[in-house]
């Protein structure tokens, strides 16, 4: 199966449509959304209508910690993360945040686990940022690959037979194998808004069936929307970290 | 589960145990679906810590999956290690070069043809994105037809693929006798890495000594950043200057000044004419206690080198690009043109290296019109010809090379020179468009149709009288000034 593993939206539609369109021209048989669908961006109504038409058709889609908030529920968030919450929670219609709030907070496909944070405490949110904040994960849970989000850096961490877990490094649109004598965890980087320093829309694409994971980058027209974020009145930094991916 | 004689697994059966090694047991192995002759190869996992073998296998079963051609063995099946670890590929007859090696000195003729072989092997290797960082002779297998065959990734570097190998240990990986410089240093990212250890094989082969000895603690193999090996020709004092010299050019310390690629070090062993001699090629001792003692101060306090950001990257800086020059009347209007060409390449890829090449067209069939002297005459005028029409580049001799080639058919004598030298880049020019060249076809045309790299047809601007666009669309296409095609 051929999954293409989306996650931190943020609202972000141009980047959003940039990614899946993407992914389908890639053979794209499943679309998982690793969560934070909304936040930050201009486009939450738009985002979250668009993975709802896609769960409908059999996508799997995870909760984050914006969806969580955007739904009513208290969060701990930075200031400009508080302003685009307390900005884009009114503009969702009370369908919208019913299905942000019923949204799972992991799932499980075959030897794959899908979260938004951690797996060892999804609800927890913790960064996932090195090998070290991915070994607990690796305890936690039985599973062979973790796929996750949250932390808009991809990452790629591998656990050998011996237990050690190591950040392993990659090359952008090129297939890594997941060799089966190791566990592996990546965090697969941001759609809506990248901080690595690369403005592209990111994503991951898994093949189950050669146990294959390239992390693809997409450029989109950042530019719009970061007009958007200021149209809309939101924090200046929101739109300029967009162009800077920062 | 351990291996043995008779065991089955995923369908195939052991065999005859044909190898015990350090890492590993080769095994016979027969499956009822595939029939060719194949082997299996299981590491040998002790109990306990056993981190090195374990990841050597895990970089190989990564690595060899993705191989192809004639130059590394196909991969018939890969076990995990919930079983067995263990990879089955076709067997490869013709045995190692280990044999080879023990009967050195080789007749310069036989040692020439080996080596080129072997070259060949790692350049196809190094395309695909590897660097093998263990070549010795163990390590490379023959087919019956002739081809070299690299085996053993252990110790491999797959340039697109995590490096499990570089946090993991802290020694530095590989054969003492053919450890490259850099990697001593801990470097796994340079395949002029891979061209030190062929130098230290030509060597080996050629005086039947190992250029650094056999040390067997890393400190012996530290001594190689600032203690030239004994030059070969001391040894050998037949051997020609040009062999030497292209010998300690892929032993030098600073990858910088090595060799660059396993390609150039194909091209110089099949034109031994072109191979410009330095000091290294004339030296008959090892160097002086001085200059030694000066290159220790340096070095001793080095870290590393720096090595290129990928083995594709690397490649692509320092193609080998071939100009087919037209030395005739017509290619004398384009010539300048295609000067002017060369050297615009030369601004973007300031460390290609130029073949110039010319083709003396023969009779197809019967014999030539001239006699051999004549021929050979005409070989000679136009070597001076094509050496005349290069002047201008300003380059190193070194990185200039003319050859004369004959044949019928001249864009198949290109394309053949091509390929067999691995090359990157052709440049040429087109001549007018004729009605006959139309229905006869051009050269041109035939090396872009058929070229396995990219083709730059160079072309003079030419003035339209009529307005009109032509009917035929083909036309249009030709009266760009230059078309490039990949």
């Amino acid at each position: 199966m051929k999954f293409a593993v989306l996650t931190d939206i943020h609202g972000n539609r141009e980047a959003l449509e940039a990614v899946l369109s993407d992914a389908r021209a890639r053979g794209t048989e499943r679309f998982v959304v690793l969560g934070d669908i909304v936040g930050y961006g201009p486009d939450p109504e738009w985002c979250t209508d668009r993975v709802a038409a896609l769960v409908a058709e059999g996508a799997i889609s995870i909760r984050g910690n914006h969806d969580n908030a955007a739904a009513g529920a208290p969060e701990v968030m930075s200031t400009n993360a508080r302003l685009a919450m307390d900005w884009t929670r009114p503009r969702l219609s009370p369908a919208q945040r019913e299905f942000l709030s019923g949204l799972p907070m992991a799932a499980e496909e075959g030897e794959v686990l899908f979260v938004h944070a951690s797996a060892n405490g999804p609800a927890d949110w913790n960064y996932v940022t090195s090998d070290t904040k991915a070994r607990p994960s690796f305890r936690a849970v039985q599973a062979r690959v973790i796929l996750c989000g949250h932390v808009h850096v991809p990452l790629l961490v591998s656990c050998d037979r011996a237990g050690v877990v190591r950040e392993q490094s990659f090359r952008t649109g090129l297939p890594v194998p997941l060799i089966r004598s190791r566990r592996w965890l990546a965090v697969v980087g941001a759609v809506g808004q990248p901080r690595d320093g690369v403005p592209q829309a990111g994503y991951a694409l898994l093949d189950t069936g050669t146990d294959e994971l390239t992390f693809r980058r997409v450029p989109y027209d950042a530019a719009a929307t970061a007009a958007k974020v200021r149209a809309a009145g939101l924090p200046e930094e929101l739109a300029l970290r967009l162009i800077r991916g920062v | 589960m351990r291996p043995k004689q008779g065991l089955e697994i995923d369908g195939f059966t052991l065999g005859e145990k044909l190898h015990t090694g350090g890492f590993a047991t080769i095994w016979d192995v027969t499956h009822p679906d595939h029939a060719l002759p194949m082997v299996m190869k299981v590491p040998t996992i002790l109990d306990g810590d056993d981190g090195p073998t374990i990841v050597g296998f895990e970089v190989e079963q990564m690595i060899m999956p993705r191989l192809t051609g004639p130059h590394v063995p196909r991969v018939i099946g890969i076990g995990g290690f919930d079983q067995m670890p263990y990879i089955v590929t076709e067997k490869i007859e013709g045995g190692s070069f280990l044999k080879t090696f023990q009967q050195a000195p080789l007749p310069l003729s036989d040692l020439i043809e080996i080596i080129a072989r072997m070259v060949q092997a790692v350049t196809d290797l190094h395309r695909q994105h590897v660097i093998h960082l263990d070549l010795k002779p163990e390590n490379f297998l023959q087919r019956k037809t002739g081809e070299m065959v690299l085996v053993d990734f252990g110790l491999s570097r797959h340039d697109h693929l995590p490096d499990l190998l570089a946090e993991e240990f802290h020694i530095p990986m590989g054969t003492y006798p053919y450890i490259a410089p850099e990697q001593y240093l801990r470097c796994r990212d340079d395949a002029r890495s891979d061209i030190f250890a062929l130098g230290a094989m030509t060597y080996a082969l050629a005086t039947g000594k190992l250029p650094f000895g056999q040390p067997e603690k890393l400190r012996g193999v530290r001594r190689r950043l600032w203690r030239d090996p004994v030059p070969p020709r001391a040894i050998r004092p037949e051997m020609p200057e040009w062999l030497q010299e292209i010998i300690l050019k892929a032993l030098e310390v600073d990858p910088m000044r090595r060799t660059q690629t396993a390609a150039q070090m194909a091209f110089d062993l099949a034109h031994p004419g072109q191979v410009t001699l330095t000091r290294r090629a004339r030296k008959l001792r090892q160097d002086g206690a001085w200059m030694v003692f000066d290159r220790w101060r340096v070095m001793r306090k080095l870290k590393r080198f720096r090595a290129p950001d990928s083995v594709a990257g690397h490649l692509a800086s320092v193609p080998i690009i071939v100009v087919a020059v037209d030395l005739g009347p017509e290619g004398e209007k384009l010539a300048e043109a295609l000067r002017a060409q060369v050297r615009r390449m030369l601004v973007v890829e300031p460390d290609a290296r130029i073949a110039c090449v010319n083709v003396i067209k023969t009779a197809r069939l019967g014999i030539d019109q001239m006699t051999d002297d004549q021929g050979r005459n005409l070989h000679v005028l136009r070597l001076v010809q094509l050496k005349d029409w290069a002047a201008g580049f300003g380059l190193p001799e070194e990185r200039l090379t003319f050859s004369v080639l004959e044949g019928p058919d001249p864009g198949q004598a290109i394309l053949d020179f091509a390929t067999q030298n691995h090359v990157d880049h052709i440049l040429m020019g087109a001549r007018g468009h004729s009605t006959a060249r139309r229905y006869l076809g051009s050269v041109s045309a035939q090396v872009v149709a058929e070229a396995h790299c990219s083709v730059t047809v160079v072309r003079l601007p030419e003035r339209r009288e009529e307005a009109p666009a032509p009917a035929d669309p083909e036309a249009a296409d030709e009266a760009s000034t230059g078309a490039l095609v990949s």
